[in-house]
């Protein structure tokens, strides 16, 4: 699989995983009474492999998305890291530790955020939950103040910890729930969706704080996510999974080169411009008002950009990548038609 | 912030255990506190069934020309429900259970699978903290009741009876908080245990004295040769939830018999914790293996 970019030099990967695979038993349901009745005595069970076969390393103060479509294995593939359950194959190892064996030693140098559950206790303020964690993680006092009021300050939020978690909103429970997380000083965090469900604005302090709170600890993380400004805003590379499987794993730049065919060139016209012209252009395009957006691809690009420019009647012009969301859906897509449904029946 | 690797400065701390468990205790308080006044109320609900028994036994004593009932007097009848009242404040754990089962059923559980903390230490510090709390609101209307009807109860007993009625009393919430943690770790096999506690609670219904005091059964043939119904539950860990301490204080049980009992009782309370802990352990094993 790919080494890390800039994990060159770095003695032992902080996370190495290989071959990890999870295989899970569902049973099915079936549909009507006589079924439901039958269904009493022989059960009829599947076997998903929700994670099959992963090779993966990551270096000490790397931020990794992990990306990919509803039911992929991205937060499977967390909960082993993160020792919750055990995998069917495969061995993987997290700060020499494997984590499914959960010693506390390792448990003490890690930590995991997941978007919809909380470590915070509900009907007491923030401040109350920090210090039983101060406790567990047995915290130096000095430090562990000193560490709180940092990330409290970081995220704005210091007001907020003498207050019933309860009556906080989303996006504030969100921030304590990361500031509690990160007061024992992981090295490593794992953060499944942290930003689901915020609004613009709580996205970007918690991407400036995370940036921020990562490049000084230079702790390693790895961030499951479906929105791409979390992607942007925070990682250098990227790791794409579908149906199990490790589908793109590399930079954040190179993915755009790998899976992009053309640009996309916008145009702003002085006047609506006529179909006759737009034909003319030769290239696959849409028009909106007086603006044309092109697609064009990437080796022709050089001569057509001359080419349109000599139009008179251009007053505008921007050549982009194709916005990442496009990209990657393509890859669920591709990803999607290739691959039988990831069961087998028994 | 320095560097990760003094993280653990403090970590060969030997009582730093201890600290973890009051930090858990008092947050435990300053939650239960949160609703203190849904407590308060529960508090005297829980005296209103006691005064239907008093009126049933009152009209079963005046059908009867017997003084005395299976060595029970009407006085004695009424001081051994209130006496079991307290044993229950101590050995009920109301939604202990359930709450486990909850916890793993929603994925809860995985925040003590991620920390370094356990987990049924946790549920004991917390449950120790739940009944510290209901007894600083509780013990204002159970001290008037006891007041109220004091004409019921026989004399003080000794200093050493009360000792053992005590220390009967501390088991009783061991023996009760394991004997419900288990049952919630059934959780980890069952996907619902409602009916599990439900069941439960009618055998403990029966078989601890709550219903009526188990020396009653005395009298009735358990159907192995030579021992009685009384002599089988004597050996369950129910009884120890509500009849024992009442028995002890009202002079029941003496002795060597009471010095018996009382090591019973603690083996049931190390056989409930060992059981809670293999419980854990499997439990999380499947847990990870299959759910997550």
């Amino acid at each position: 699989m790919h080494n890390a970019t800039g994990a060159v030099g770095d003695a032992e990967p902080v996370i190495r995983v290989t071959g990890l695979a999870k295989e899970y038993r569902v049973f099915d349901k079936p549909e009507g009474l006589l079924a439901s009745v039958r269904a009493l005595f022989r059960r009829r069970s599947r076997t998903v492999e929700a994670v099959r076969g992963v090779d993966l390393e990551v270096a000490r103060g790397e931020f990794v998305a992990l990306l990919g479509p509803n039911g992929a294995g991205k937060t499977t593939l967390l909960k082993m890291l993160s020792g919750i359950i055990t995998p069917t194959r495969g061995t993987a190892t997290v700060l020499g530790h494997v984590p499914w064996e959960r010693a506390d030693d390792f448990r003490r140098r890690f930590a995991l955020v997941m978007g919809q559950r909380n470590q915070l206790w509900w009907d007491l303020p923030a401040a109350e939950s920090f210090r039983l964690h101060q406790e567990i993680y047995r915290l130096d006092p000095a430090r562990f103040a000193r560490t709180r009021d940092e990330l409290v300050d970081l995220l704005g939020v210091r007001k907020l910890i003498l207050q019933p978690v309860r009556e906080l909103s989303l996006g504030e429970r969100m921030k304590l729930e990361l500031v509690a997380a990160l007061l024992h000083e992981p090295e490593v965090l794992f953060l499944d969706e942290p930003t689901i469900g915020l609004d613009v604005v709580a996205q970007h302090t918690i991407h400036a704080f995370l940036r921020h709170v990562q490049a000084e600890r230079q702790m390693t993380v790895i961030l499951t996510t479906h929105y791409m400004k979390d992607v942007a805003a925070l990682c250098e590379r990227l790791v794409v999974i579908t149906g199990g499987e490790i589908l793109y794993d590399g930079s954040l730049a190179e993915i755009v080169d790998r899976f992009t065919t053309h640009k996309i060139v916008t145009l702003d016209l002085d006047a609506e411009p006529d179909p006759a012209r737009i034909a003319r252009l030769g290239f696959p395009c849409e028009v909106r008002g007086p603006r044309v957006v092109l697609r064009i691809d990437r080796a022709r690009i050089a001569d057509a950009l001359p080419e349109l420019l000599r139009d008179s009647g251009v007053l505008d012009v921007s050549v982009e990548d194709v916005p990442l969301e496009e990209i990657v859906a393509g890859l669920f897509r591709s990803a999607d038609r290739r691959s039988q449904p990831a069961e087998a029946s028994r | 912030m320095s560097g990760p690797s003094d993280t653990s400065a403090a970590a060969s701390d030997p009582l730093a255990g201890l600290r973890i468990w009051w930090t858990m205790l008092v947050i435990s308080i300053e939650e239960r506190l949160v609703y203190r006044g849904d407590f308060a109320l529960g508090t005297l609900m829980r005296f209103l069934p006691i005064v239907t028994q008093v009126f049933l036994w009152t009209a079963v004593f005046s059908a009867t020309a017997r003084g005395d009932i299976a060595g029970y007097s009407r006085n004695d009848i009424v001081a051994y429900y209130l006496l079991t009242m307290l044993s229950r404040a101590f050995s009920s754990m109301p939604g202990l259970a359930t709450g486990i089962a909850r916890s793993i059923r929603d994925g809860s559980i995985k925040k003590f699978l991620v920390q370094p903390v356990d987990y049924l230490s946790f549920l004991l510090a917390s449950r120790v903290a739940h009944k510290l709390v209901y007894y600083a609101v509780a013990a204002a209307p159970f001290a008037l009741v006891f007041f109220l009807c004091r004409s019921f109860f026989p004399p003080l007993p000794d200093a050493t009876t009360v000792a053992a009625f005590l220390g009967a009393l501390l088991l009783s919430f061991l023996l009760g908080f394991f004997l419900e943690a288990a049952l919630g770790m059934l959780g980890f096999w069952f996907l619902e245990i409602s009916s599990l506690v439900f069941g439960y609670m009618l055998v403990q219904y029966l078989l601890s004295g709550h219903m009526f005091p188990i020396d009653m059964l005395a009298g009735i043939p358990s159907g192995i040769p030579g021992t009685s119904l009384a002599d089988v539950v004597s050996w369950l860990p129910f009884q120890f939830t509500a009849y024992f301490p009442a028995a002890v204080w009202l002079g029941k049980v003496r002795g060597a018999e009471l010095v018996r009992l009382l090591v019973v009782e603690a083996v049931w309370v190390v056989v409930m914790a060992v059981a809670c802990r293999l419980a854990w352990r499997r439990g999380t094993r499947r847990y990870s293996a299959f759910g997550g």
